[in-house]
């Protein structure tokens, strides 16, 4: 594989769920995870992927073929992030890499990465944790800060709904925890998988090992991602599941609250 | 809200737009009485105003603490027949249709039929203006190729600069009075005229204290005959007030709302100027007043905020003049463009925000009202509280204020040859033109259809809606060998009604400095004292004349899907292309959607697109900016289109965009409606691509989902956006926030909404993409959000 290459399935100006300020996000496409619940299916697989995207127009449907996921340079990638510098400057914004899992791709990763220090932009690494420890401690050097996931406290049932064990995930955490980057927290509300009396009490727990970390942001299930299973063909485990309570989101975001000091609901 | 305003305010809100023919009848009698004739004309002029104050009926309404109307009763519109005449078909009209309607009673209808009809009927100065034109501007008017401001409403777009705040009317006319003394009989050939010019701004002056002095009888009267201690007292200190503004300059936060506020009324009354009238940086001109009185304890912050909201209502009780023919259509709404101007920078060039311009916001938000129109000036030195207190009323949805960039402002003002004082003290006025207040006369002259060059272009000169032959003939254009063939014909043509369009401004521009000077607007813009010289002749320090560029979306995705079909990937042909736009794209639904799904647009910061937009602002900035004009200005360009995008669509067929015909254009600089699908970065890279400082101005507007105003970092995050498009001098950026009517269109017209975004934490997809019954949700969410 070439370091100065990989596969990319979006790019995403403006975006602002993914860390400080105006980012532009790079979605990289592959993941070793298959959480059922799943917002970008067309993420997971490491190649490109066609699928027949639906036009409508003056009440008729036109049919085209695209493809999700393209190989791209470091140099086209900068291209892009470069055009959007002055957003960054002025909103203390910066560069998030996203997924898939974008420790799966580590050498083009830490390519991009390396090229993004030395433009002096903020960086953001959005992850599953499920990554060899030794691929985070070669990017660690370039990285401002981590969005890290922690989804099931035990590992059965980790297994069962992500399609890993969390163990690998738990050992990462604590190791950027010593390495002193900041890191936030990401907890997807899943009804009856992730949201339990139980699971919540438990990361809260591993939280509580970690003082430091001085945020979570709370990510409620939402009913958009069915379109996205449709229009790639994909079955979805969740497909009749109704969107996040917004109270009982709040109620998790009181108790985490407890014990941290900022959590969001929506990141 | 007290109970008072919230009664003016519903007053206001309530009042039903009425045609008054109260002005047009007092000036029919004027004229009739023959005695105007034993006078030069600026001096009929003036004593026309003058006959105008002394006769027109005078009110005030319940509990209002400022006092004066243009017409009889609150939105009881004047009309001006000297200028423009309505006949009876056009009351019918102006009654009966169902948007910006103006009800015409009968005793009205009466007055048009049997006496100012009459009368008027041949001899307005719309009658002038199109005696002299020419039929080849004639024909490009009629096909839409441009619009005519001056036709019916008089040269204007001006703003009030310090000075009208400082000086009462008799300072000004001890002003004329000098110059009148310093008049150089032996050597100056033109101090006949210049005589006249001062004589009638003396008269003006007088006029206007007369008028006041009404109220200040009329209020006398009422305090007599009120029973209640506290109004009591108010009326007998409106009365005060009346009695010493606009004679002498005012002392008081009071007495200087009601000082502007006579001489709006007064400014028009006398003629019915384009944008009304406006007071420009109004958290400027009364901070001073403010901060004394606040000092002294004759002011408290509660009674500021009700003098204000009584003012606002004011504006808010004169609709635009009503308008006749083709600009009805290009100006299809109620707004005069009144537009206050907040923050920027001092004279000194310091941060100019101070605590009134947060109480101003205040009372924007509460008032939330049509008129008049707010804007922030936004300088690098502003700080972000005032930028994010702005953004907070924005997420209210009501469209105010619009933002703009103060060091563009100062920039084009700069390159124009305005001093950098005259620049500080500058703004925006109407929707987004720069202007120098108080020293500058900068009159927008008519919006330009840049497609309908295209569509010309592409026709060899023909329109083909009515294949009349009225661009210049030229090569069939199935010939074109290269898009550069096509670009240089595209060129001749906008040259062309360029000329045309100029030619027509310069015999325009001519007749209002001759037949229509404006005594009382010239006595206030400086230097028409100094120079005696009528405000619309060129007295004033800086004149220039703009012709407002229209479209600019639509032509780069019109000369983009060209290029890309036609002659880069030579899939289509031109004839097949020419053909498809023929027959409005039926049968061509492939084609269609390939032009509006597959092809790169302008607003997605694609550069493919983009340098068209920037080549044709180029060509449309090089065919104008700089040339003379009649007034001793120079002609310059902005782009900005009120609703002559509307107007102008419906002049246009079917085009290679896959715009269907008559449908309307894309407006300002904005994106055509739903083709930026790169988010508001990119659209903002897109727009600062062409050249603002070269340019009066500019007008983007970007959309927004109600919930992306939710959170306080999204706000911060819009701050930044703003900030980073006036780093790259931008000129003016406005938000406008989606409602649930907006989605369910979306829903009926997708390819129209390309560029909505749903925003869900770590996730977003367009709208476009998501099932019906999605699409249902998220409408059910925004309409409750709203």
């Amino acid at each position: 594989m070439n370091y100065n290459s990989g596969f990319i399935f979006d790019i995403r100006h403006f975006s602002i769920h993914d860390g400080p300020g105006i980012r532009s996000t790079i979605f990289m496409k592959g993941c070793p995870l298959s959480c059922i619940w799943c917002h970008n299916p067309e993420s997971i697989g490491f190649h490109p992927e066609t699928y027949v995207r639906t036009n409508r127009l003056n009440g008729k449907i036109f049919h085209i073929t695209e493809t999700v996921g393209k190989k791209m340079s470091v140099e086209q990638v900068m291209n892009e992030i470069e055009n959007e510098i002055i957003f960054y400057d002025e909103s203390k914004g910066g560069v998030s890499f996203s997924g898939g899992e974008p420790l799966s791709q580590p050498n083009f990763l830490k390519a991009l990465l390396k090229a993004c220090h030395q433009k002096e932009l903020h960086t953001a690494i959005d992850t599953s944790g499920y990554a060899s420890t030794s691929v985070i401690q070669n990017i660690l050097p370039y990285v401002h800060l981590f969005l890290f996931d922690l989804k099931l406290a035990n590992d059965s049932e980790h297994q069962k709904y992500t399609g890993v064990s969390n163990q690998l995930i738990l050992k990462n955490l604590e190791f950027i925890y010593h390495s002193g980057k900041p890191i936030i927290i990401r907890i997807p509300l899943i009804q009856h998988i992730t949201d339990t009396d139980e699971n919540l009490r438990k990361i809260r727990a591993i939280l509580q090992l970690y003082p430091h970390i001085k945020r979570v942001d709370l990510l409620p299930f939402h009913t958009i991602a069915k379109s996205k299973y449709e229009r790639f063909g994909k079955n979805y485990p969740l497909y009749h599941a109704d969107p996040y309570d917004s109270q009982k989101a709040k109620d998790i975001a009181a108790f985490f609250s407890e014990t941290v000091e900022t959590v969001s609901i929506g990141g | 809200m007290t109970e008072r305003i919230q009664k003016l305010r519903e007053q206001s809100l309530q009042a039903i737009n009425t045609f008054s023919a109260e002005r047009a009848i007092l000036v029919t009698d004027f004229y009739k009485s023959g005695e105007p004739l034993k006078y030069s004309i600026p001096v009929q002029r003036a004593l026309c105003f003058k006959y105008l104050m002394t006769h027109k009926s005078i009110f005030i309404n319940e509990g209002e603490l400022i006092v004066g109307e243009r017409g009889p009763a609150p939105k009881a519109t004047s009309t001006y027949p000297e200028v423009s005449l309505h006949t009876l078909s056009d009351l019918d009209i102006l009654d009966t249709r169902p948007k910006v309607s103006f009800k015409v009673d009968d005793a009205t209808r009466k007055l048009y039929e049997e006496q100012i009809i009459p009368y008027w009927k041949g001899k307005t100065q719309r009658d002038r203006i199109f005696e002299n034109l020419s039929n080849e501007w004639k024909q490009a008017y009629e096909a839409g190729v441009f619009t005519e401001f001056q036709e019916q409403r008089a040269p204007g777009h001006t703003v009030a600069g310090k000075k009208v705040f400082q000086k009462g009317m008799l300072d000004f006319k001890a002003e004329i009075d000098a110059a009148i003394k310093a008049l150089d009989f032996e050597y100056d050939t033109q101090t006949i005229e210049r005589r006249e010019q001062l004589k009638a701004m003396d008269i003006a002056a007088d006029a206007l204290i007369l008028f006041a002095n009404r109220y200040a009888d009329l209020l006398t009267k009422l305090s007599e005959e009120e029973t209640n201690a506290v109004r009591k007292a108010e009326l007998v200190e409106m009365s005060r007030i009346c009695r010493k503004v606009p004679a002498h300059a005012p002392d008081t936060f009071h007495e200087m709302l009601q000082h502007y506020w006579f001489i709006h009324v007064g400014v028009i009354t006398e003629l019915n100027p384009w944008d009304s009238f406006n007071p420009g940086r109004l958290d400027q001109h009364l901070y001073p007043f403010y901060k004394q009185e606040l000092e002294a304890g004759t002011l408290n912050n509660e009674w500021a905020v009700e003098l204000l909201k009584s003012f606002w209502v004011k504006f808010n009780n004169h609709p635009s003049p009503p308008k006749m023919g083709v600009t009805a259509q290009e100006s299809n709404t109620y707004t005069d463009f009144s537009l206050i101007n907040l923050g920027g920078v001092k004279e000194d060039g310091s941060d100019a925000v101070n605590e009134l311009t947060y109480i101003l916001l205040d009372v924007i938000e509460e008032m939330r009202i049509l008129q008049p129109s707010s804007m922030v000036q936004i300088s690098k030195k502003n700080p972000d509280r005032f930028v994010k207190r702005a953004v907070r009323i924005v997420k209210t949805g009501f469209g105010q204020p619009s933002f703009f960039n103060t060091e563009a402002i100062i920039q084009q003002l700069l390159s124009q040859g305005k001093s950098i004082i005259n620049a500080r003290n500058g703004g925006a006025s109407g929707c987004v033109e720069t202007g120098a207040f108080g020293t500058e006369a900068y009159i927008l002259t008519g919006y330009f259809n840049l497609n309908k060059v295209l569509e010309i272009t592409l026709n060899n000169g023909i329109d083909p809606l009515t294949n009349k032959q009225i661009g210049v003939q030229t090569l069939s254009s199935e010939e074109f060998k290269s898009f550069e063939e096509l670009y240089n014909d595209f060129e001749q043509q906008l040259m062309y009604f360029i000329n045309l369009k100029i030619e027509g401004n310069n015999i325009i521009e001519k007749l209002w400095g001759k037949y229509m000077p404006v005594p009382l607007l010239s006595l206030i813009t400086e230097d028409c004292i100094k120079n005696g010289k009528d405000y619309n002749a060129g007295g004033a320090r800086y004149n220039t004349s703009y012709i407002q560029g229209v479209g600019l979306g639509s032509i780069t995705d019109n000369l983009t899907a060209i290029r890309k079909y036609v002659f880069d990937d030579k899939t289509v042909s031109m004839a097949y292309l020419l053909q498809a736009m023929k027959v409005n794209f039926e049968g061509y639904d492939q084609l269609r959607h390939d032009v509006i799904y597959n092809t790169p647009k302008w607003g997605n910061n694609d550069e493919y697109a983009d340098r068209h937009a920037v080549r044709v602002f180029e060509s449309f900035y090089s065919s104008v900016n700089g040339r003379p004009t009649a007034r001793g200005g120079i002609f310059r360009i902005n782009m900005l289109p009120t609703t002559s995008h509307v107007y102008f669509g419906s002049k246009i067929g079917a085009m290679p965009d896959g715009r269907l015909a008559f449908e309307p254009l894309s407006e300002g600089i904005s994106p055509v409606q739903g083709a930026d699908r790169k988010g508001p970065t990119a659209v903002i890279q897109s727009a600062a691509k062409i050249d603002h400082i070269k340019t009066g101005g500019t007008l983007l507007n970007q959309k927004f989902s109600p919930s992306f105003f939710n959170s306080e970092e999204n706000i911060d995050k819009i701050v930044s956006l703003i900030r980073s498009y006036f780093k790259m001098d931008g000129h003016h950026i406005q938000f406008n926030v989606v409602d649930a009517d907006t989605l369910r269109d979306a829903q009926k017209h997708p390819e129209k909404y390309q560029d909505l975004i749903v925003r869900v934490a770590g996730y977003s997809d367009y709208f476009n993409d998501l099932g019906e019954s999605l699409q249902n949700e998220i409408i059910r969410r925004t309409a409750h959000q709203a």
